[in-house]
């Protein structure tokens, strides 16, 4: 019994960190509407930064005084990336901030490699907080209890700031309706950058404050905003009561989870949020969100099927793509090859995010399904690469037919987290189901069939399906069924109101999505010959966004374009630089800040201002 | 009309590439009170959102108080006094009567009044028991007279009012008129869009006309009665 005190006791000191990162996510998100992927990062940093800080100025200031210095330093290259990114593209489609912030969680997570070194670094204690004390029998970090009395006051402190400060005032005002705030006097430029230096500065004491108990290491960044995501939505986005009861819940579902169900306790947060998102999606304190209005003016140019030139245009690009293996060498024809796959991925997150307007944040779920599933039905069951690509498709069809039920009883943000929700728990069944998947060794010698193994041959055979599952989306996109899609994208509540079934037509596109998604995990597969739960990452989730706004959420099928840009870039950075997630997540940061609209949207944008200036000499 | 308060001239604005302002002159004299009149999704609204910045405005020059404004963000020209009570009232529902009014303040200025909270309960007596009450929890009369209220807190010397009497009650009608009279009293300039002709009758000196975007009538309260075939033309009644 006491040592489920204990254990009770450890879940809750871990839900201190737990809710200054969330809560910090969670009122940058209420007022600027961006989803924060970086404050994983500005955690990491704090615990970075406040190694060094109380390694040199412990004595200065001492072990609180450099813990808090580094909290503020963090707070303040939070306050510097806002002011000089965000507060660029605020006005852009909310995903594109997203993306942003992942660029710069990338490039944290290299420099901080470059500047600590990549091994863990262990803190210094607290002074004063070093022993143990005994809690029925058992010893009891002292430290922990210290955090365990913290986190409330934290909560008291973050109330009576929303609560009796006007600044408080004006920041719930603004959550409410921030265009009301601005037509009422108030500059929402600084308000923006307070309040993301306020949650930048939660999230960097998380991290400082983590020192003590454990290593500052370069996975933290993750792990931490994975779980303050679910922590937010759990608990209520924009609520700060609700993150505090939140971040108990799951610290609490970790600690005994372990005990309980040591195989599958990274599940188990992820079915709670699935859960409470089902029956409560707007978090167990946060409140409906109004239906947002439609997005207007993000299409640029109509949608329409290619035409004459275009379908040529095509052709020969196809044919162009089959005569590649006649002058390149294997390893360019592989990489071309992972590159096709690649696109059909986009495309296929592409089709359910432009099209649908549902922006999947767990789509390589789909993608991973298809590897495991091409993988598992050759290596366990014996079929042959062609039965098991089709065995790979099909799993991901029906993981896309259970996980997209659920996830299309929700909208926006909470759609995209419960997707993320969706692919966290097939990654955990990937990674902690050992007998079946191989866990983290993953299941190796997924060799193509003799007739498609040399490298052009398979090259060849990717080319065929990835270029068939394409057309095949895009006629899709045409159809009647395509036109009930976007109709629902465009005006959720005019197209229901003219007989459009929501649900049942928006389950079909997410189905159709993660079938092709699929399709492409299990050549994956085959081609790198091995499935690892790498298959099923967020990075590879994120991958997918970041190829498909890259492209342009406004063009019919810019993902591809933005595919074949990153991925190629990608694999070519890998392999030029140890340090490729710096220069990647430049790269994404500095396109999101040129190209808004995406590379081929930018394009479309040049075109249809060319076209205008051309009417306009016609007819002056 | 003397000195000119609000001076809009050639004024387009667009949603998107859908084009819904076509050429809008408007001016607006110190102390004046001018009505907008016309139906509805006649560019009323637009109108006022455009002048305020709240939607692009790529042509058309707007000055206030003898300064272009039509380049600033929404919180400058909020800030040089021209206040603005959107349509839909757009109240804090999170927030309670006083905290709503605290994110209107702003500090006083020489050419217009200056109100208090204190003085904003005597115009709307309702709201002086409801100040701890949270927006959600009012009627929509209530409502209507905390957003006005909210917008006088910034001390603007120009009022936007969009739709001040759109469904409301006629005892509270009755009311609003009051306090627009008030204002007056007080010196506001006032530019107000409206549906209900004789409630613009009764707080307006001018009237504007706008119908597809478009400005179709200028002149006094008088010029406008004797032209019944405007009002057919344009308005509903």
């Amino acid at each position: 019994m006491s040592f489920y005190f204990v254990q009770f006791v450890t879940g809750l000191s871990s839900a201190c960190s737990l809710f200054l990162v969330a809560s910090g996510l969670s009122i940058i998100f209420g007022v600027t509407r961006v989803v924060n992927f970086a404050h994983g990062a500005f955690y990491m940093l704090g615990a970075y930064i406040g190694y060094t800080l109380t390694d040199r100025l412990s004595g200065v200031v001492g072990f609180w005084g450099a813990i808090a210095l580094g909290a503020l330093a963090v707070a303040a290259i939070g306050t510097l990336i806002e002011m000089l990114l965000l507060r660029r593209i605020y006005d852009a489609p909310e995903l594109f901030q997203l993306l942003a912030t992942f660029g710069v969680t990338l490039v944290v997570e290299d420099l901080v490699l470059l500047i600590w070194g990549p091994s863990e670094l262990l803190g210094p204690r607290a002074p004063g907080f070093t022993g143990a004390i005994d809690l029925f029998g058992q010893p009891f970090p002292t430290y922990d209890l210290l955090l365990i009395a913290l986190a409330p006051l934290v909560l008291a402190f973050l109330w009576l700031l929303f609560r009796r400060t006007t600044w408080g005032v004006l920041v719930r005002a603004a959550t409410q309706d921030r265009e009301m705030v601005a037509a009422l006097g108030v500059n929402q430029k600084w308000l923006f950058t307070s309040v993301f230096a306020l949650g930048v500065f939660l999230a960097g004491l998380g991290g400082a404050l983590e020192l003590p108990r454990e290593a500052a290491n370069h996975t933290m960044d993750l792990q931490v905003i994975t779980e303050a995501l679910v922590v937010v939505v759990i608990g209520g986005l924009g609520s700060v009561p609700g993150t505090f009861l939140a971040a108990i819940i799951v610290s609490e579902l970790n600690a005994f989870g372990i005990l309980v169900f040591p195989k599958i306790s990274i599940v188990l947060v992820f079915l709670v949020m699935a859960i409470v998102l089902i029956v409560r999606p707007w978090g167990l304190l946060g409140r409906a969100e109004a239906a947002a209005r439609a997005a207007s003016g993000m299409v640029l140019s109509r949608w329409r099927p290619l035409r004459a030139e275009g379908r040529l245009f095509a052709v020969l690009a196809l044919a162009v793509a089959a005569l590649l293996p006649l002058v390149a060498g294997s390893y360019l024809v592989g990489v071309a090859t992972e590159v096709l796959i690649f696109m059909l991925y986009a495309a296929s997150l592409h089709f359910l995010l432009a099209g649908g307007g549902l922006a999947s944040f767990g789509h390589a779920a789909y993608f991973g399904l298809g590897s495991y599933g091409a993988a598992i039905a050759l290596k366990a069951c014996g079929l042959g690469m062609e039965t098991a690509i089709v065995a790979g498709t099909v799993l991901g069809l029906v993981g896309a037919l259970v996980f997209g039920w659920f996830c299309v009883r929700l909208s926006g943000v909470y759609f995209a987290m419960l997707t993320l929700a969706f692919a966290q728990i097939a990654w955990s069944i990937a990674y902690q189901w050992t007998d079946v998947t191989g866990g983290d060794n993953g299941i190796i010698g997924v060799w193509p069939s003799a007739w498609a193994a040399s490298p052009a041959r398979f090259y060849w055979l990717t080319l065929a399906l990835s270029a068939g599952g394409i057309a095949l989306l895009r006629a899709i996109t045409f159809s009647p069924f395509g036109y009930a899609l976007r109709a629902l994208r465009d005006s959720t509540l005019r197209a229901e109101t003219i007989g459009i079934e929501r649900r049942r037509v928006q389950w079909m596109g997410f189905v159709i999505a993660g079938a092709f998604a699929a399709l492409a995990g299990a050549l994956y597969a085959f081609l790198k010959g091995s499935v690892f739960p790498d298959n099923i990452s967020i990075s590879l989730s994120i991958d997918g966004l970041v190829m498909v706004l890259l492209g342009g959420v406004g063009t019919v099928s810019g993902g591809i374009v933005g595919a074949a840009i990153y991925r190629s870039l990608s694999i070519w950075v890998i392999s030029h630089t140890d340090y490729s997630k710096l220069v990647l997540g430049a790269l994404i940061v500095l396109l999101v800040v040129l190209f808004p609209k995406g590379l081929v949207g930018a394009f479309e944008a040049w075109r249809s201002v060319r076209t205008l200036a051309g009417l306009h000499r016609q007819n002056p | 009309m003397s000195v000119s308060k609000l001076s809009v001239a050639q004024l387009d604005a667009a949603y998107g590439q859908a084009q819904v302002l076509f050429d809008v002159s408007l001016e607006i004299g110190a102390g004046e009170a001018v009505a907008l009149l016309g139906r509805n999704g006649a560019g009323k609204s637009t109108t006022f959102r455009a002048i305020l910045g709240l939607i692009a405005r790529p042509t058309g020059r707007i000055v206030f108080d003898g300064e272009d404004i039509s380049k600033c963000p929404p919180h400058e020209i909020v800030r040089r006094g021209l206040g603005y009570v959107p349509e839909d009232r757009r109240i804090f529902s999170d927030l309670t009567v006083e905290e709503n009014l605290l994110v209107g303040r702003q500090p006083p200025r020489p050419n217009a009044p200056t109100w208090t909270p204190e003085r904003l309960f005597a115009i709307f007596p309702n709201l002086r028991e409801l100040r701890g009450r949270a927006g959600a929890r009012m009627s929509g009369g209530e409502q209507q007279m905390l957003t006005i209220a909210r917008t006088l807190m910034g001390n603007p010397s120009l009022l936007l009012l969009d739709e001040p009497s759109e469904g409301l009650a006629p005892r509270i009608v009755e009311q609003m008129i009051e306090a627009i009279r008030e204002m007056k009293r007080e010196g506001l300039s006032l530019l107000l869009s409206e549906q209900n002709l004789p409630f613009a009758r009764l707080v307006a000196e001018r009237v504007y006309v706008i119908e597809k975007g478009a400005i179709r009538f200028v002149g006094t309260v008088a010029e406008f009665d004797a032209q019944p075939d405007v009002r057919h033309a344009y308005l509903a009644f």
